[in-house]
């Protein structure tokens, strides 16, 4: 059991990494990386979204959205299907959840807050937060998992672009063509990072 | 009128490219694009939700009260994308099955938010289709090369139709395996920006 759940965690964070292997999450990924103490405060928030919002939908989806998952209510709505709407439900779940964790933060940790201020509402979109809870209905995970994933994602997206920003506040003592200096030059350096990254892809789980 | 109607159709195509210049829509960018035959659904898609996401948001422009507008206009592409969504599923359920998560994704793809809280919300229907239109073909443009030099060149296939013969078929091109991973992607696009900056000096940052 925990085995499992370790495996997960390990395959979310690395082989699978959301923002290299599968580029969500990639505006702000590129935008918030020119300085490490800004990736920090974005990469927290992320990790702290994704955990919270992937169960939660993973509730709706399986409690509400799912066919006869209505039946709890009566069985008159057992043959009822919903899924069809879980992208207008996840997307509603997710804008809620990043202003009940502004709120949160706000009302009991102000210098959190203070950090994570103006990130949290970029997160709302942020593909890496929906694109988690989209993989959780796509290979349905039970609650359980969906916490282990949901974790497991964002610190891997953590990981990914506190390393870009060091690498980017390291850039400015080199000597970059003009036409590809700023942007041009981030995605070379990515398309760098994913390679290293694909080295986990070998591992065996 | 500030916004010329050539202007907000032709610009998005070089002078203010949606993904080489506003860094908006990179993610679904790289991730759809190993086939042609997926970025042009793909293309297809973004195109019609953008145009129709900004021709909506334009018409509600003076009813959306200011502190509710994104999520006004995230349940107005998110209810796009749903339409889109099912339609794919109908029509190209197999190409709808690869894409996977990425048409959902759409509603995250930061050009359709971005156009309309930056163009849509100032500016009249019609000026906003055209502002649709246009970013969405800036976009197309970006997509459809890479897709092209990352098809050619990983499997030897423009369009699932074989144009260089490869090796293990009997042919004598030995396909490149790297450009249907991730990272070819991106040096794809980082090259596609440099070259669009060589031609557009105006674009080079100087500070990055």
């Amino acid at each position: 059991m925990f085995e499992e759940y370790l495996n997960l965690a390990v395959k979310a964070i690395f082989i699978e990494n959301m923002a290299l292997t599968f580029f969500l999450g990639m505006c702000s990924f590129l935008a918030v990386s020119k300085k490490v103490e800004t990736a920090v405060g974005l990469g927290l928030a992320v990790i702290f979204v994704l955990t919270v919002t992937v169960p939660a939908n993973n509730l709706i989806q399986t409690y509400l959205l799912n066919e006869g998952a209505l039946a709890w209510i009566s069985p008159e709505f057992a043959g009822v299907d919903l899924t069809f709407l879980n992208l207008l439900c996840f997307i509603g779940t997710i804008a809620a959840m990043v202003q009940l964790v502004e709120m949160t933060t706000d009302r009991f940790f102000p210098a959190l807050h203070a950090t994570l201020g103006i990130f949290l509402p970029l997160i709302a979109v942020n593909c890496a937060i929906l694109g988690g809870s989209l993989f959780m209905v796509e290979r349905d995970y039970d609650f359980g998992e969906s916490v282990v994933f949901g974790l497991g994602n964002g610190i891997g997206w953590f990981l990914a672009v506190v390393a870009l920003a060091s690498i980017r506040e390291r850039l400015r003592y080199s000597n970059v063509p003009h036409g590809l200096r700023g942007l041009g030059m981030t995605f070379v350096i990515t398309g760098l990072m994913a390679f290293g990254f694909m080295a986990f892809g070998g591992i065996q789980l | 009128m500030a916004v010329k109607k050539s202007e907000a159709a032709l610009d998005p195509l070089f002078n203010n490219n949606p993904i080489a210049l506003q860094v908006l829509g990179i993610c679904s960018a790289l991730a759809v694009t190993t086939k042609m035959e997926t970025s042009v659904v793909m293309c297809a898609a973004v195109i019609g939700v953008l145009t129709l996401s900004n021709l909506t948001i334009s018409l509600l422009r003076h009813q959306i009260p200011n502190s509710i507008r994104i999520i006004v206009q995230l349940t107005v592409i998110a209810s796009l994308v749903i339409v889109t969504d099912q339609i794919l599923k109908a029509y190209v359920f197999e190409i709808s099955k690869q894409l996977s998560v990425f048409v959902g994704l759409i509603i995250t793809n930061c050009i359709i938010m971005g156009r309309a809280e930056a163009f849509a919300m100032q500016n009249p229907p019609s000026l906003a289709i055209l502002d649709g239109i246009g970013n969405g073909i800036g976009y197309s443009a970006i997509l459809m090369v890479t897709a092209f030099l990352r098809e050619l060149f990983g499997s030897g296939k423009l369009y699932g139709y074989s144009v260089l013969p490869t090796v293990s078929e009997g042919g004598w091109y030995l396909p490149n395996g790297l450009m249907l991973l991730s990272p070819a992607a991106f040096f794809i696009i980082g090259g596609l920006i440099w070259a669009l900056r060589v031609y557009k000096p105006a674009q080079i940052e100087m500070d990055g």
